[in-house]
C-alpha cells in the first residue's frame, strides 16, 4: 500500500530471504550478516569494529528462537540493535565533580572537531545546572581562537579567562588561580585541534595534564568521521587516558558510525552529543538512539512494537490466507485501514525517523490521514455484498456511495483503483511475502 | 619538500615489503579470496566505502581474468589505475580571470584555512587577490580571516558579525571590478549542509556573483576534510544541488586519515579533487595528484 516503502523496502532488501519460521539456521544468519555488515561500514563504523561485532552478533543469534511476534529479520534487527546498545553503554552521563572545587574539564580532539562551541554549551548547561564556570582560553595557534571563545563565552554569560600566546599549562594554571579567588567551582579548558600523529602538541596536552590533573580529560569527535576514528581515539586515550567523549555535529544527517568505534576501541563513556549551532543544542547520550541511527532506521523498533500492538495474531493470520486465497475483499481491506489508523499519529510515526528524511519514499498522499478516514468512510458506506464483489460497482452505486460517505464520485474512484491495485500486488507476491505488518 | 613528493618518497621504502605480503597471498598461481579480501581490507579502511568498493574490486576481477593476470604485484597495477582512473576522470577546471572561488562546506572542516593557503598561492603567482569574508555566522570568523588576508598580504573586504553576507559578496564584486582585481575567493559560513537556510545564503551568493559580474569564471569549491568518512558524499551531493560544485579541497591530509571517500565521490557525482590540505601553515596546500594519492591507500 507504499505505507513506510521508504523504511520497508531497506528491511525486506536485508531480510527478504530469511523467510524460515522457527529457529534461525547459521546460513540465513550469515545472508544477514552480510547486509549489516555493509550497513555498518556505510555507517562508518570502523572495519575491526565491525567485524568482532558481526561474530558477536551471528553467536548469539544462531539457534535463537523467532519470537512470535516477529520475523526473522525484525528478530535479527532486535539481536543487533540490543547489542549495539549494550556495546554504547549507559545514559550515565554525568559529569565528575572535584571533591575540592574546582572541578576541571580539559577538552581535546582534532581540528574542527568542535571543541570551542562545545566549551560554551558545556558552560551554559553547567550555569543552568547552577555551577559557576569559568573559561580557559587554550588554543594558542588557531588565527581568533580566543577571540571566538570570548564572543561564545558572552552569548553564555560566562567569564573567559586568557593570556594570549604563553604554554597553555600556564594560562591553565593561572586560571585556576582566578576561579579559587572568584569563587568559580568549575573550569574547562579549550585547547587547540591538533593531529594525534603531532607528538609535540601532544606533549603540550600531556603537561596541560600533569599540571592540572583535571577531574575530566573529554575527547570531542566529530560524530562525520570516518574509519580513522579508532586510531585518533586509540592515540588520546593512550596519551592523556580520557574520561570520556563527545560527539558533535549530530543535527547533519550522518549515521554516526564513529559512536561504536569509539566506545569500543576505549571503553570511554560517551557523554554528550552537540546537535545543533545554538549554545543550548547539547544532549546526554542516548546509546539507544544511538543504535537505531547506526543502523538506519531511525525508530524502527518503536514503529515494530507500535505494529505489534496494533494488529493482533489471528487478524493477520486471517488476512494472510485471503492474500493466498486471493478473495481479498473490500471488507479487509477496510480492517486493514482500521489497523494503521490504531497505529496513531502516522507523521509522527514518520518523523521519528532522523535521518531519512531525504531518501525515504514516502509522499504526502500516503501518509495522509484524511485520506485514509474517507477511504473508511466510503467502504462503511458500501454493503456487504458490494465489498465482496467490487465489480458490480458501477457509476449508479458510485454515486450512492459517494453521497452516503459524504465523499465524491472521483474518491471512490480513488480508492476502488487503489484497491485494485494493491491485489495486484498481492497477486504478484505470489502468497510469499508477508504484509507489511505482519506479527 | 612537498607532501607528495615526501609521500612518494616514503612508499618508495614500504613497496617491497607489500608486494612480499600481497605475493604471500596467492596459492599455487590463483588469486584466492583471501587475496581479495586483503584487498577489500585496504580500500574500506581508507574509507573507500562498502558500495564503492565492491564495484572497484568487481571490475578489478574482470580485468584480472580477462588478462589472466597471475603475479601479485601486477593486480595491484591494475587496480591502481582503475582507481586513477576514477579520479582523472573528471578534468580541473582551467582557470581564467577575473576568477571567483567560493569556499563551501561544512563546519570545521577548513575552509577559512584554505582561503588563505589559496591567497598566497594566487598571489605567489602574481594575480591581485582580494579575500571576502562571508562567513558572518560564526563567532570571530572574520577575524582569523582577517589574519590569514595579512599572513598573505591581500586585501579583505568585511562587514560586521551577523551581517547580510550577500550584502559583503555585492561590496566585495563592486569593488573587485572597479580595482581590476583578478581573483576574489570568498569565505562561506560552515554549517551543516541539512540547514535550508545555508543552501539559500549559498544560492543567493551564487546569484549576485553571477548577476553583477557575469564576465568573470565562477567557481564553486567544497572543501571535505580527510578525516570525515562516507558522509561526505551526502555533503557534496546536498551542496551541489544548492550551487554546481566544481571541485573539492580535500583538507588534513596531513593527518592518518586516508580520505578515500573521494573516489566515490568522483565516480558517483564526477567532481574532481582540485587540490589537499596537507598542514595549518599557508603553504600547506598542493594540487592533487591522483597517482601519489592512490599510492597512500593501496600501500
Ligand atoms: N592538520 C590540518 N589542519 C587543518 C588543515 N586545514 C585546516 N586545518 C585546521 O582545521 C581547523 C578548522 O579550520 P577552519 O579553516 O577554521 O575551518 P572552517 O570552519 O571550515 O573555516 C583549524 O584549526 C585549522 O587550523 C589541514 O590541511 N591540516
Ligand atoms: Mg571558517
Amino acid at each position: 500500500m507504499g505505507l513506510f516503502s521508504g523504511l520497508s523496502e531497506k528491511l525486506n532488501h536485508i531480510f527478504s530471504k530469511l523467510t524460515a519460521r522457527g529457529k534461525l539456521t547459521e546460513l540465513e544468519i550469515k545472508q544477514a550478516m552480510r547486509e549489516i555488515r555493509i550497513a555498518l561500514l556505510e555507517a562508518d563504523v570502523n572495519l575491526s569494529v565491525v567485524k568482532d561485532f558481526i561474530s558477536r552478533v551471528s553467536q548469539q543469534a544462531v539457534g535463537e528462537k523467532i519470537m512470535n511476534s516477529l520475523t526473522p529479520g525484525q528478530q535479527v534487527i532486535k539481536i543487533v540493535n540490543e547489542e549495539m546498545i549494550a556495546l554504547m553503554g549507559s545514559t550515565n552521563s554525568a559529569l565528575e565533580v572535584a571533591p575540592k572545587p574546582p572541578t576541571v574539564i580539559m577538552m581535546c580532539g582534532l581540528q574542527g572537531a568542535g571543541k570551542t562551541t562545545m566549551c560554551g554549551k558545556l558552560a551554559a548547561m553547567l550555569k543552568k545546572q547552577g555551577k559557576k564556570p569559568l573559561l580557559v582560553a587554550g588554543d594558542i595557534y588557531r588565527p581568533a581562537a580566543i577571540n571566538q571563545l570570548q564572543v561564545v563565552g558572552k552569548s553564555v554569560g560566562v567569564e573567559v579567562y586568557e593570556h594570549g600566546v604563553q604554554k597553555p599549562y600556564k594560562t591553565a594554571l593561572e586560571a585556576l588561580k582566578v576561579a579559587e579567588k572568584k569563587g568559580l567551582d568549575t573550569v574547562i579548558i579549550d585547547t587547540a585541534g591538533r593531529l594525534h600523529i603531532n607528538d609535540e602538541l601532544m606533549k603540550e596536552l600531556e603537561d596541560v595534564k600533569r599540571e592540572i590533573k583535571p577531574t575530566e580529560i573529554l575527547l570531542t569527535v566529530d560524530a562525520m568521521t570516518g574509519q580513522d576514528a579508532v586510531t585518533v581515539a586509540t592515540t588520546f586515550n593512550d596519551r592523556l587516558d580520557i574520561s570520556g567523549v563527545i560527539l558533535t555535529k549530530l543535527d547533519g544527517d550522518t549515521r554516526g558510525g564513529a559512536a561504536l568505534s569509539i566506545k569500543a576501541v576505549t571503553g570511554k563513556p560517551i557523554k554528550f552529543c552537540g546537535t545543533g549551532e545554538k549554545m543550548g543544542d547539547i544532549e546526554a547520550f542516548h546509546p539507544e538512539r544511538m543504535a537505531s541511527r547506526i543502523l538506519g532506521m531511525g525508530d524502527v523498533l518503536t514503529l515494530i512494537e507500535k505494529a505489534q500492538n496494533a494488529v493482533t495474531e489471528e487478524e493477520m493470520q486471517k488476512l494472510e490466507k485471503k492474500f493466498k486465497e486471493s478473495n481479498f475483499t473490500l471488507d479487509d481491506f477496510l480492517t486493514q485501514f482500521d489497523n494503521i489508523s490504531k497505529m496513531g499519529d502516522l507523521s509522527q510515526l514518520i518523523s521519528m525517523m532522523p535521518g531519512l528524511g531525504r531518501n525515504i519514499k514516502i509522499s504526502e498522499k500516503d501518509i495522509d490521514e484524511k485520506r485514509i478516514a474517507r477511504f473508511k468512510a466510503i467502504i462503511q458506506s458500501m454493503t456487504m455484498y458490494e465489498r465482496e464483489h467490487p465489480e458490480i460497482i458501477k457509476s449508479s452505486r458510485r454515486k450512492r456511495i459517494a453521497a452516503g460517505s459524504g465523499t465524491t464520485i472521483q474518491d471512490v474512484n480513488q480508492l476502488l483503483k487503489q484497491f485494485e491495485q494493491s491485489k495486484d500486488m498481492m497477486r504478484a507476491m505470489k502468497g510469499g511475502k508477508r504484509m507489511p505488518f505482519r506479527r | 619538500m612537498g607532501f607528495f613528493s615526501k609521500l612518494k618518497e616514503s612508499l618508495k621504502k614500504t613497496k617491497e615489503a607489500i608486494s612480499y605480503k600481497l605475493n604471500k597471498l596467492f596459492t599455487g598461481g590463483v588469486l584466492n579470496d583471501e587475496f581479495y579480501d586483503e584487498l577489500e581490507m585496504i580500500m574500506l579502511t581508507a574509507d573507500i566505502g562498502a558500495s564503492a568498493t565492491e564495484t572497484i574490486l568487481e571490475q578489478l576481477r574482470e580485468v584480472v581474468d580477462e588478462k589472466h593476470i597471475r603475479k601479485a604485484e601486477d593486480v595491484r597495477t591494475e587496480l591502481r589505475r582503475i582507481m586513477v582512473e576514477i579520479l582523472e576522470e573528471n578534468p580541473c577546471p582551467e582557470y581564467e580571470y577575473p576568477l571567483i572561488i567560493v569556499v563551501a562546506g561544512v563546519n570545521g572542516v577548513g575552509k577559512t584555512t584554505a582561503i588563505g593557503k589559496l591567497a598566497k598561492r594566487f598571489k605567489q603567482q602574481k594575480k591581485s587577490v582580494t579575500i571576502v569574508a562571508g562567513d558572518t555566522f560564526r563567532a570571530a570568523a572574520s577575524d582569523q580571516l582577517t589574519v590569514w588576508a595579512e599572513r598573505a598580504g591581500v586585501r579583505i573586504v568585511k562587514h560586521t558579525e551577523g551581517a547580510d553576507p550577500g550584502a559583503v559578496v555585492y561590496d566585495a564584486v563592486m569593488s573587485a571590478k572597479s580595482k581590476k582585481t583578478d581573483v576574489l575567493l570568498v569565505d562561506t559560513a560552515g554549517r551543516l549542509h541539512n540547514k535550508k537556510n545555508l543552501m539559500k545564503e549559498l544560492e543567493k551568493i551564487s546569484g549576485i556573483i553571477g548577476r553583477e559580474m557575469p564576465e568573470a569564471m565562477h567557481l564553486n569549491y567544497i572543501v571535505l576534510d580527510a578525516t570525515t568518512g562516507q558522509n561526505a558524499l551526502s555533503q557534496v551531493d546536498i551542496f551541489n544541488e544548492a550551487i554546481d560544485i566544481d571541485g573539492i579541497i580535500l583538507t588534513k591530509l596531513d593527518g592518518t586519515a586516508k580520505g578515500g571517500v573521494v573516489l566515490a565521490i568522483a565516480s558517483q557525482l564526477q567532481i574532481p579533487v582540485v587540490y589537499v590540505g596537507v598542514g595549518e601553515g599557508i603553504d600547506d596546500l598542493e594540487e592533487f595528484e591522483a597517482e601519489n594519492f592512490i599510492d597512500a591507500i593501496v600501500s
